[in-house]
């Protein structure tokens, strides 16, 4: 084989690669990622798609947590303030998680329920995640600043230590 | 008093940072050795200042000086020692001072481990080093002063998050910086090498055990990490592709990168301008990795209390660093001719493929991690990028890697023969065929997964062997003479093949949890008996514990396997007493094929909820990481690595003068 054929073959043989691979990563962009939406995008836009992953994220409502008859699957209401979605979750809540605070639930949403299979806190009792606060913000219940964490809502925190 | 002493230190350091970042740099065309000769010393007393600082915060931690701000918030006097100390870098302030002093430290070792280093080379890179850390010394005074007082003292501090509290995480974040910032290194002698124009064999012998030295400590880093998670979160998973995890997932995968590609540019002379961009690229992907935990512009499990101001910042560091380095890479990159020619079919050829695909694979990495901020800021919704997708693209990409790595090591330089060991490898074929098999047999009809994962990793483990085989000649001479080239094969060549065995290790461990976990969840009465992937869990009891500054509950399982006792499982769920959260704690047992896992939850009617896991091979996961770093330190211990550039003639101190004077 001459050098300049051999060349063209390692560049044809490069392309088909980086094709095969944009293509591969489009694909798997296309179908496996997970849109986020709030209770009021999906109740009131009708944004879902019953045969994708969603995520939905707000508060907890406050008396809303329940065990379900088999002791195991755990019923909840997330609400953005404005509107609610039940999450039905079997498993262990994490650690962190509590009615009035941010959560974030992933999974299907079947019969007007969203039956997740992963249920997200945050490390940090004091944080909120930003979609949880975008939510909230977006329909108008929730403020940046605003105390919103148990611990503020208790005066756990002394206050020389609030804005920081 | 000790607080002022350390936020004093950590202003002169500032200074001498700048002066140590400037003066050499400025020096240098002027042709002003003893001007560039200040780097030195610098980098010296630059290191002491900041060791300093670091003490003062330390201390007030131990004593628990709550007039502090940052230990009335991240300390609590009942903490245990251990974490009154790593409650220093367990939170923001702290944590980026302990970014500064890794820096520091890193540059003083230049200056004391790189006595051979020509001189100018030496002191421009030190300087850029110096330059890092002038911006993070701003970044720590301007923004996040861990030394800030409190005028109303209070009684006792918050204490840190309990998830924290614990010996795994105590180390991840030391580790992880060590690994982060030790590519700052690699960074600064390429920033260097292209401001001398002049990149050469001995520059690359010079940089690989810096690359070297960050790699181990990110690997430990990474896998201390994963470890964590592990065992605390409580749900049986190691990796969750989240964020923060890809944030110190690019830095590794760009720098074992860089870690190959320097062996090409010190034992050929090719691929240099290319190591370059490597050395920029795994940096700046520690410094954007930072940039996103701190900043939290991405949603994490991992991320906690961030500050966009703060994220800005750091924004803008990330900017200069990176751009500014490629506009100079831009300039002064093609004029790094490579004098090693070589044939697509080669060692050069087969380390290059294995660049290809490292960085192909950071780059997937960063698309997934940096698409839902894309997304957003188009405002085309809110998006995450999970497992599933990291999976599909992840898997496809890394595959001829590893197939690679088992030829690639035998390849002669120049120009290899592939088809010769092709046909030579059949006990290669045989193995890896005998493990999909096996794996067929054992698990059935389980999925594609395992019998390729496993097949992918017998592949790569007994190529491997097969290499050192045909190293020392086994069979084609007598078994004495064999053992004999066995002892003399170079400690490079052993830390290769201990780190790509440990890798093997790492697949099957990955395949084996990935694929093989048993989960079950359910609510259990005392007595209840439950079966796990051929183990009977029976739930004993529960009881009330008090540990050094928690209360916690302990559910006690007893595990059989076929009527004989196993093991006892004390699982935990902890109440700190300074409030917030409770934690998990799984009781896991250990065992060579797998992990025994459980997890006591809330109380339901009578019993309680748990979780009993089977989690297979994951310790070959961890075994597989611990060969992987083993194998890096046996490579930094090779003499090769630590005799300093050997050809120090008068031609090199030569080219230095004309540099220093040009």
């Amino acid at each position: 084989m001459k050098k300049k054929t051999r060349r063209l073959y390692i560049a044809l043989v490069g392309l088909c690669a980086l094709g095969a691979i944009a293509a591969l990563v489009l694909a798997a962009l296309e179908d496996d990622i997970v849109f986020f939406f709030s209770p009021t995008e999906v109740i009131e836009q009708g944004k879902v798609d019953l045969d994708r992953r969603i995520r939905i994220g707000g508060l907890v409502e406050a008396g809303s947590v329940e065990k379900a008859a088999d002791g195991v699957t755990n019923i909840f209401v997330v609400t953005d303030m404005a509107n609610t979605i039940p999450v039905h979750y079997k498993g262990l809540l994490p650690d962190l998680f509590r009615e009035g605070q941010g959560v974030v639930a992933e999974g299907y949403f079947r019969n007007d329920v969203l039956v997740a299979d992963e249920v997200l806190a945050k490390h940090d009792e004091n944080y909120m995640p930003p979609e949880v606060a975008d939510a909230l913000k977006k329909s108008g219940k929730w403020e940046e600043g605003q105390p919103i964490t148990e611990a503020l809502k208790q005066g756990h925190v002394p206050d020389e230590l609030k804005d920081k | 008093m000790y607080a002022e002493i350390g936020h004093f230190a950590l202003i002169l350091a500032l200074f001498v940072a700048v002066v140590q970042g400037v003066v050499p740099l400025a020096a240098g065309p002027m042709g002003n050795r003893r001007w560039m000769n200040i780097a030195g010393p610098a980098s010296i007393a630059q290191f002491i200042l900041i060791a300093a600082a670091f003490a003062a915060l330390t201390h007030a931690f131990v004593t628990s000086d709550f007039s502090v701000l940052n230990v009335a918030k991240n300390s609590h006097t009942d903490k245990p020692l251990l974490y009154k100390v790593s409650g220093v870098w367990g939170n923001h302030e702290g944590s980026m001072l302990l970014w500064v002093l890794i820096l520091a430290t890193f540059g003083c070792a230049v200056q004391v481990f790189g006595r051979n280093l020509p001189s100018g080379l030496k002191n421009r890179t030190l300087a850029v080093q110096s330059l890092i850390t002038v911006g993070f010394l701003m970044f720590i005074l301007f923004t996040s002063n861990p030394f800030e007082r409190l005028l109303d003292v209070p009684a006792n501090g918050q204490s840190l998050n309990p998830l924290l509290q614990d010996p795994g995480l105590a180390f991840h974040p030391p580790f992880l910086y060590l690994g982060y910032v030790g590519f700052s290194i690699a960074y600064s002698f390429a920033i260097a090498a292209l401001i001398e124009g002049r990149v050469d064999a001995s520059w690359a012998r010079w940089v690989r055990p810096w690359t070297l030295a960050a790699w181990i400590f990110l690997t430990v880093g990474i896998a201390l990490g994963s470890w964590w998670a592990y065992y605390e979160l409580g749900w049986g998973g190691w990796w969750f592709w989240d964020p923060v995890e890809n944030a110190s997932f690019m830095p590794w995968l760009a720098g074992t990168a860089l870690l190959h590609s320097a062996i090409v540019v010190e034992k050929r002379d090719a691929l240099k301008s290319w190591t370059i961009f490597l050395a920029i690229i795994a940096f700046g992907l520690s410094l954007l990795g930072t940039f996103l935990v701190r900043s939290g512009v991405l949603t994490s499990v991992h991320a906690f209390a961030t500050d966009p101001e703060r994220g800005v910042f750091i924004l803008i560091l990330l900017i200069i660093a990176i751009g500014g380095s490629f506009a100079l890479y831009a300039v002064r990159g093609p004029s790094l001719v490579g004098g090693g020619l070589f044939k697509p079919v080669s060692r050069e050829g087969a380390l290059l493929f294995n660049n290809w695909i490292l960085t192909t694979a950071t780059g997937v990495v960063l698309l997934g991690t940096l698409y839902p901020l894309f997304i957003d800021v188009i405002d085309a919704g809110k998006v995450s990028v999970g497992a599933p997708f990291y999976n599909r693209v992840f898997i496809p990409i890394m595959t001829p890697l590893v197939i690679l790595m088992a030829l690639g090591p035998l390849m002669s330089w120049k120009r290899g023969d592939a088809k010769g060991i092709l046909s030579r490898m059949y006990l290669v074929y045989g193995a890896t065929l005998a493990a999909v098999i096996l794996t067929f047999i054992l698990k059935g009809e389980e999925g594609w997964g395992g019998y390729f994962g496993m097949g992918l990793a017998t592949w790569l483990a007994v190529g491997t062997l097969w290499d050192v085989a045909e190293r020392i000649k086994l069979g084609k001479t007598s078994f004495g003479q064999s053992l004999k080239r066995l002892a003399r094969q170079p400690r490079a060549t052993w830390g290769m093949t201990i780190a790509h065995l440990g890798l093997a290790i790492t697949i099957a461990g990955m395949t084996g949890a990935g694929n093989w976990k048993v989960e079950k969840i359910q609510v259990m009465n005392f007595g209840d008996q439950i079966e796990v992937a051929g183990f009977t869990y029976t739930f004993e009891g529960v009881r009330d514990i008090r540990g050094p500054n928690y209360d916690a509950l302990e559910g006690t399982f007893t595990v059989h396997k076929d009527g004989k006792l196993v093991t006892t499982l004390l699982a935990e769920k902890r109440e700190y007493d300074t409030g917030g959260m409770p934690t998990t704690e799984a009781a896991i047992y250990p065992m060579f094929l797998g992990d025994l896992y459980a997890v006591v939850g809330d109380k339901s009617g009578d019993g309680y909820v748990t979780r009993l896991y089977w989690n297979p091979l994951i310790a070959w996961l961890w075994g597989g990481c611990g060969l992987l770093t083993l194998g890096g330190l046996v490579s930094l211990s090779d003499r090769r690595h630590r005799v300093g550039a050997p050809k120090r003639s008068a031609l090199a101190n030569k080219a230095i003068a004309e540099g220093a004077k040009a």
